[in-house]
């Protein structure tokens, strides 16, 4: 089977920091991959390669089987237009760290910006569509809420719904529940729990190990721009084999 | 601890006392004397040798309200042109392209550097410079012929009011956080889309109390055109104190018009802060 997102040797230097080094990873579809490690181990540069919001230094990243960001011609690479990558991000949702949901509008608004606006889809049809995801999302009665009038578990909430209108190939995920009060976690995770049920391919950078023991087809341990261990969720989080995976768990654990 | 223990405790019981009103001398004695002076210049004013029946008469008269439109229509076509070249050149300072960069920052320099009159009288002159202007081949006319005062004002006034709101519009789109242009981004935004549905209208929420300043202080600077004979409420205003000497009153009178243009200004640009306040600060709508 061919992966969904192939990525081959990716290396990416932010002047003498080294985020990531030849980096390798395969995410097949409807597959959920959870990305830990310490921050500053490149997961989150790996991630922001994805969706070509950092471009690497070199390697290349496929999404089915088509090269981001660059055209191959005569052994040289040419970097896209704006225009095809912008059509390249569509087939990614993301999901951010701080939600960035756009404060002028409403949830609904956040929402239909992108099918009405990039996909030129006609706003009934959005607007019937937006308020479905609302409901997925359990925030059917805040639709006409602007982000400041929500908590910020509701807003990362409108934030996955505003990144399923999309309808992405797959949906990186941020460290969604990183810049969020404790109580609140939940009421997300549940919400990308059911993501993950419903067959969508998920890429999820998180310091959620339980989220990731329960819901992860594959956890990948990275530390120092590269990938330390990779392999089923229950057997990298309970038995590790690399010595760095086990005291990285021992010290979240602890 | 109850009342009875804290009298027990040594400590005067001041349950029942009020707060005595403070007399305040001080003010009073400002108060006073500010009322004293603003009297004796009324007075001053009412003995002067000022003609207000003419105040009255010339408030109204057909050519200062000419005079006052033109103002307005000056005022409205050079802010209009000041925000396109404002939120060009703003762009172009944020450009990582040198080039770009440096021919933004000069423009800055060049038009902010040098006096808005100065500026007005070069327009004006411009035929001194280039006595035909034109595209070769396809069109020319004379520049005495083109530089009307009217193109000179819209140009020296417009073209240095971009100047200034280049700057505030920088600011405007420095305040949007960076994760604002990476969701736009994220949702298949062109930079163009990004600018103009995500940024530019956060930014305008920055934006709009320096450019009402800006655009205040814009209104009264058109009355620098009467120098290069723009017929704007003040050079309608010397025109006719050429005539009848009333300078006094016919100052007066142009004035008044400034304040009360002024005074209309000042709500509306309330009512537009509103507008883009949508959704921050206090609990949106």
């Amino acid at each position: 089977m061919k992966p969904l997102v192939a990525i081959r040797q990716l290396s990416k230097r932010f002047g003498e920091f080294q985020a990531l080094k030849q980096v390798s990873l395969d995410v097949f579809e409807s597959e959920v991959v959870c990305l830990i490690g310490q921050s500053g181990s490149g997961k989150t540069t790996l991630l922001r390669c994805v969706n070509q919001l950092t471009t690497a230094d070199s390697g290349g990243i496929w999404l089915d089987g088509e090269l981001l960001g660059f055209r191959e011609h005569d052994g040289r690479l040419h970097r896209l237009s704006e225009r095809e990558i912008a059509r390249q991000r569509l087939a990614c949702g993301m999901v951010f760290q701080r939600f960035n949901l756009f404060p002028h509008m409403t949830a609904l608004e956040n929402i239909i910006e992108g099918p009405v606006q990039v996909q030129k889809r006609a706003a009934l049809d959005a607007k019937d569509e937006a308020m479905a995801l609302l409901r997925r999302v359990g925030l059917a009665d805040k639709a006409q809420s602007y982000p400041s009038q929500l908590s910020g578990g509701q807003q990362q909430r409108v934030a996955i719904a505003r990144a399923l209108a999309m309808k992405p190939r797959l949906v990186l995920f941020d460290e969604p529940t990183s810049a969020l009060d404790p109580e609140l976690v939940g009421e997300v995770l549940a919400v990308m729990k059911e993501l993950a049920t419903s067959g969508m391919t998920m890429l999820v950078v998180t310091h959620e190990l339980g989220f990731a023991r329960e819901v992860a087809d594959r956890v990948v341990y990275m530390d120092q721009g590269v990938i330390v261990e990779s392999g089923p969720a229950k057997e990298v989080l309970r038995a590790p084999r690399e010595a760095r995976t086990k005291a990285f768990l021992a010290a979240e654990v602890g | 601890m109850n009342r009875a223990d804290a009298l027990a405790d040594g400590f005067p019981d001041l349950s029942g006392h009020r707060i005595a009103r403070e007399a305040h001398w001080g003010r009073w004695l400002a108060a006073a004397l500010i009322v004293i002076i603003l009297i004796a210049i009324g007075r001053a004013f009412a003995r002067g040798q000022i003609e207000w029946s003419y105040v009255e008469r010339f408030l109204t008269a057909p050519v200062i309200l000419r005079g006052i439109v033109n103002t307005m229509i000056m005022a409205v076509m050079a802010m209009a042109l000041g925000i396109a070249l404002g939120v060009i050149v703003a762009i172009m300072r944020l450009s990582p392209n040198p080039v770009l960069k440096s021919v933004a920052g000069g423009y800055t320099w060049l038009f902010r550097g040098t006096p808005l009159i100065l500026q007005l009288l070069l327009w004006f002159n411009l035929a001194l410079v280039f006595p035909t202007i034109g595209i070769p081949g396809l069109w020319s006319a004379r520049a005495v012929d083109v530089m009307t005062p009217f193109l000179a004002a819209l140009l020296g006034l417009g073209i240095n009011q971009g100047a200034y709101t280049s700057e505030v519009m920088r600011a405007g789109l420095l305040s949007v956080d960076i994760g604002q242009y990476e969701a736009a981004q994220a949702i298949g935004m062109s930079r163009l889309q990004a600018l103009r549905r995500i940024i530019l209208p956060q930014a305008m929420r920055v934006v709009i109390p320096p450019l009402g300043n800006e655009f205040i202080g814009l209104v009264k600077a058109t009355s620098l055109a009467s120098v290069i004979q723009y017929p704007e409420v003040l050079h309608s205003a010397e025109n006719i104190y050429y005539a009848n000497s009333r300078v006094i009153e016919l100052l007066i009178v142009a004035g008044l018009w400034y304040l009360l243009v002024v005074s209309i200004l000042t709500p509306l640009q309330m009512l537009l802060e509103r507008r883009f306040a949508r959704g921050i600060a206090r609990g949106g709508r």
